[in-house]
């Protein structure tokens, strides 16, 4: 059962993933992508990582993709702002990077690094699961990181407040609203 | 086949499937009759009767409502984008399904289909994609009206998810689990006080620290059912019918449905999470009452709050969320955290 769903969610993430570039319109490829993080949370069930799954869907599915479907259907983009020579050189780059990628992902698994194969997932002993082990982990080993990344957050959000604040008196109106 | 049905796995699938199956008919059934208590009682609050010609006191009133709608003109607005405008009442309704099947309605394992150790993050999870069916709905019927009403409910449902998420925390606390049947477990028996037993159910809304989380909750459940007072996305007024001014015949329908789907599923929440679940005196087996008439209470008390209070501001809406509820239920995480630390080595 495992090795099946693995796959069709293995498949689903590839093509939505594949999508998310192809497609022409930006609302369609955001949708996409919303479809290709719920495929990675169905992975990441298989492999019993519950809360992971759970946390990817709410943070990254909910929310974060709304605020960036809604800042695409805001600027209404329906065709391409650029010119077509900055297109091509963007392309290019983007070719080059993805073969680099690809290249070393593939000397990586010859190497031996990843054994393709089925993965034995290893449910942690304690009863509350995951989410009980993640906590233990998080205040007590990784406490200190955990700490210090609350304070960028919290910076990010002071930066943000600054920004629309800070603006010129003409422009100062308008952000003072919000 | 015998050998079929002799794997565990397979019977297990098979049950999970009869009890989706049920619930899935039920639903269906109980929001019909919902719409139709909404239409009486709304009709009750206004001083007049409410549905009475089709039928008996107008009870077959939601039977002739489906098969109107079933039978209506669907129509797509031209310049719409076809295949989200037909996706976007599926996801207006999907989420809600999805989170019944860990909503426990009775002793475990007749009356959960699933007690998954994160049931509560996967309500979550599901309420935060409910926000996708409307405001893809409210962008692809290229109506401006429609896009305004999907922009609000996409702000308002971030804003007060936030609020909702925290004010859940110290019931986590007191349980000391995510699951779903854990935090009902933590609710039975009777209410102790150092020692002493109160004529008291063991309620989370009877520990004063839940008492703020549940009203904060309460309240972030109406905006994230996007019902009056914050029916802001809807609001006929200046939107004309907002995300789904569009929408006709069972595509429209299928947004009704989600609304009140989604209203049973977050007052089931409240049950499970603050009102002891289907804890309540009797045998355990009596359980599904108790549970359904706690949710018939609160279903309620959703009606009346929606006929008897006069919509907000979208300002005032936005600046409750965040300067009102937001920090009451941080501060809230604060003091129950620490008194439930300062109670357990005291």
């Amino acid at each position: 059962m495992v090795p099946y769903l693995f796959l069709g969610f293995a498949g689903l993430l590839i093509a939505t993933a594949l999508m998310v570039v192809l497609h022409k319109n930006p609302v369609t490829s955001a949708l996409f992508l919303v479809l290709s993080f719920t495929s990675l949370a169905g992975i990441y069930l298989l492999l019993q990582a519950e809360f992971i799954g759970m946390v990817q869907i709410i943070v990254y599915a909910g929310a974060i993709m709304v605020l960036f479907l809604f800042v695409i259907m805001y600027l209404n983009l329906q065709h391409d702002v650029e010119k077509g020579a900055q297109i091509a050189v963007r392309r290019g780059i983007g070719w080059m990077v993805g073969a680099l990628m690809l290249l070393f992902a593939g000397l990586i698994v010859r190497n031996g690094g990843f054994s393709p194969g089925p993965v034995q997932a290893v449910p942690p002993s304690l009863e509350g699961g995951n989410a009980q082990a993640i906590g233990r982990v998080l205040y007590s080993r990784f406490l200190f990181p955990f700490e210090i990344t609350s304070i960028l957050l919290l910076v990010a959000m002071v930066g943000a407040i600054v920004m629309i604040k800070g603006r010129p008196a003409a422009d100062g109106a308008e952000g003072e609203k919000e | 086949m015998a050998a079929l049905m002799q794997n565990e796995v397979f019977q297990v699938a098979l049950w999970a499937m009869v009890k989706v199956g049920i619930i899935l008919g039920v639903m269906l059934g109980v929001v019909s009759y919902l719409i139709y208590a909404e239409r009486k009682i709304c009709g009750h609050i206004q001083a007049r009767t409410g549905p009475n010609r089709v039928g008996p006191l107008g009870l077959l009133q939601p039977i002739a409502d489906v098969g109107k709608l079933l039978f209506k003109e669907e129509f797509t607005p031209a310049g719409a984008n076809k295949i989200i405008f037909h996706i976007a009442p599926i996801l207006a309704v999907f989420p809600a399904i999805v989170t019944f099947s860990v909503i426990p309605m009775g002793p475990p394992p007749m009356f959960v289909v699933t007690d998954i150790n994160v049931g509560l993050l996967l309500f979550l999870a599901m309420s935060s994609l409910g926000v996708y069916g409307i405001t893809l709905g409210g962008w692809s019927s290229n109506n401006k009206y429609a896009l305004l009403g999907g922009l609000r409910s996409s702000a308002q449902m971030i804003s007060y998810e936030l609020a909702m998420g925290l004010s859940t925390i110290p019931v986590l606390l007191r349980s000391g689990t995510l699951s779903l049947s854990g935090i009902v477990d933590s609710q039975g028996g009777a209410y102790q006080i150092g020692g002493t037993t109160l004529p008291l159910p063991n309620w989370g809304i009877f520990h004063w620290y839940l008492v703020l989380p549940f009203f904060i909750f309460l309240i972030c459940s109406f905006a994230e059912t996007n019902r009056a007072p914050f029916d802001l996305p809807e609001a006929e007024g200046e939107l004309v019918a907002g995300f789904h001014t569009e929408y006709s015949s069972m595509k429209w329908a299928l947004f009704f449905l989600g609304e009140y789907m989604n209203m049973i599923v977050i007052c089931s929440i409240i049950v499970t999470l603050f009102l002891g679940g289907w804890h309540g005196p009797g045998p355990a087996i009596l359980g599904i009452v108790w549970y359904l008439l706690k949710l018939f209470a609160l279903l309620f008390f959703f009606i009346w709050v929606r006929w008897t209070y006069p919509r907000l501001r979208y300002d005032q809406l936005m600046g409750f969320g965040w300067k009102v509820l937001l920090p009451a239920s941080i501060a809230n995480v604060v003091i129950a955290a620490v008194w439930l630390y300062w109670r357990a080595n005291a």
